[in-house]
């Protein structure tokens, strides 16, 4: 598939299929469409040629109810987090739980556990904005994987916190991916990458020149 | 209709947690009360005017139908034989009930408002006045007035209809008109709650966005909106109507030469009427709002 924007190609011939379980890494330089990458991924953006399949539909011939229902089985992490700065920050991990009209008593137990597990548990109450870049960061993970989705997609998400937590995070991703989730990250860095080394089996991708390539070895 | 009603009661009812993903938002939320308070505070005018004109056509309907005069303009000697001509003639007429001839006493107290109670009648000459009551079919008024032509020539029918019918009809507008106000204000309603809506819409969008992210229905997302709206509406519906009412029952109390305006009201059965104007906000609110947040979560896409 091919995606342009505002008359000019972004990304061109991609071919790829994320495949249950799997593990992939993708990097390249800012600006090199990775972000826009992600969206196709979740249906957010459509491809301008080719075809983008979730879960085995064409997105073009899905309608929103049906890109509601995708979004239920793809857990996502933005860059910029995208929080409802109403509500505080437990609320909105809770949120994809509310959206979908699932019982949030039922699920305090899962979104303590979850809290203490993103290290917030002391922040619960706390409201959005009053929260660090990588506070938001690891409290957006938690959103994205509180309903439990077949793929996670995080974009950046270590990109405002410190080495220490953006292991934690890591870890976190590793471990989701070890109970057979399909995960995805978008980073620049390299670090990272290589931290996952012996820990997990993933493949390491890179935008260069609006196309996806294999970036050497599988780690 | 239960189900119906299942659903209204959910709907009320709401679910808490639904209800605050969206941000309370002050200004549209004023906006929508105040709007749907005063729309509501007029309709309550438009309603009472509209069930009053009701009234008035179907008094002056009813007072004016099915009854009608014969009058008698003759010589002084002629008139008792024209009088009996004429009653015999109308008793011979299909459609007519009853024909009587009004008395001195009668007919001087119809002239006494304008001459007072001294007017001496006998030496004035006053036509002689017969009342006609009509069955339910009525009588043919064109046959009429030519057996009356050949058989009492002094004698002029008035069937009311001249007086009758105009007044009926503005009777008639005026009660349209308060219906066309009510829709008037239904649509103004509408208008003003989805230019309200659109604005929280509008204000809204980001957190559209996240809702959208972590997989709400366009279905979720406009029921939030829409139930805040209608419910606001239906509180600010609820206030005015109450204002309105009040005000109506402290106008002057309806008397016998008071007149049309004082008898702007509600009357009986007629005080359950403005229930339905809360609900009629509502209702408005409900399909504005829904409309409004179906075309802005389109465009969102």
């Amino acid at each position: 598939m091919a995606y342009s924007y505002g008359g000019g190609e972004l990304l061109s011939e991609i071919s790829l299929k994320l495949s249950p379980g799997s593990f992939h890494f993708l990097t390249g330089p800012s600006g090199s469409g990775k972000t826009t990458f992600l969206k196709l991924c979740y249906g957010a953006l459509s491809p301008t040629s080719g075809d983008v399949r979730l879960f085995g539909q064409d997105v073009r011939a899905m309608d929103r109810d049906d890109h509601a229902m995708a979004r239920r089985r793809i857990g996502v992490v933005h860059q910029d987090c995208q929080f409802l700065d109403h509500l505080p920050i437990a609320d909105n991990v809770m949120l994809p739980l509310t959206v979908s009209g699932k019982d949030s008593i039922e699920h305090v137990a899962d979104l303590k556990e979850l809290m203490g597990w993103v290290g917030l548990g002391k922040r619960a109450g706390a409201l959005p904005p009053t929260l660090s870049g990588g506070e938001r960061q690891r409290a957006a993970l938690a959103r994205a994987v509180i309903m439990s989705p077949e793929v996670v997609l995080a974009d950046e998400p270590t990109g405002n916190v410190d080495w220490e937590m953006s292991q934690r995070l890591l870890q976190l991703l590793i471990e989701l991916n070890k109970m057979g989730k399909t995960i995805m990250i978008a980073t620049h860095d390299l670090n990272l990458i290589r931290a996952a080394k012996g820990q997990v089996q993933a493949r390491v991708l890179r935008i260069a020149n609006r196309k996806l390539q294999l970036a050497g070895a599988d780690l | 209709m239960s189900a119906l009603l299942q659903k209204v009661r959910a709907f009320v009812a709401g679910d808490a947690q639904a209800d605050r993903v969206v941000p309370p938002s002050g200004f549209t939320a004023r906006l929508t009360s105040f709007a749907a308070g005063a729309m509501a505070f007029l309709a309550v005018f438009a309603l009472a005017l509209s069930l009053a004109s009701g009234r008035l056509a179907q008094r002056w309907g009813d007072e004016l139908a099915r009854s009608s005069t014969l009058r008698i303009s003759a010589p002084v000697e002629q008139m008792a034989a024209q009088t009996a001509a004429a009653l015999r003639v109308l008793e011979t007429t299909p459609g007519v009930a009853e024909a009587r001839a009004l008395s001195g006493e009668e007919q001087g107290a119809l002239l006494e408002p304008w001459f007072g109670p001294d007017l001496p009648l006998e030496t004035l000459p006053v036509p002689q006045l017969i009342e006609i009551q009509e069955t339910e079919d009525g009588y043919d008024a064109a046959g009429l007035r030519l057996r009356l032509a050949a058989e009492v020539p002094g004698a002029v029918l008035d069937d009311h209809t001249r007086w009758r019918k105009p007044l009926e009809q503005a009777a008639g507008r005026l009660r349209m008109l308060g219906w066309v106000s009510i829709l008037l204000i239904a649509a103004t309603t509408g208008t003003m709650i989805t230019l309200a809506a659109n604005a929280a819409l509008a204000a809204n969008a980001q957190v559209i966005a996240v809702l959208r992210l972590v997989g709400a229905q366009d279905s979720y997302i406009a029921h939030a909106f829409v139930r805040r709206f209608t419910l606001r509406a239906l509180l600010g519906a609820l206030v005015g109507t109450v204002a309105g009412l009040l005000a109506v029952m402290l106008l002057p109390a309806a008397q016998e030469a008071g007149g049309f305006l004082t008898g702007l009201g509600f009357q009986g059965l007629g005080w359950a009427w403005p229930v339905l104007i809360p609900l009629l906000a509502a209702m408005v609110a409900y399909f504005a709002t829904g409309a409004a947040a179906r075309r802005t979560l389109s465009e969102l896409d």
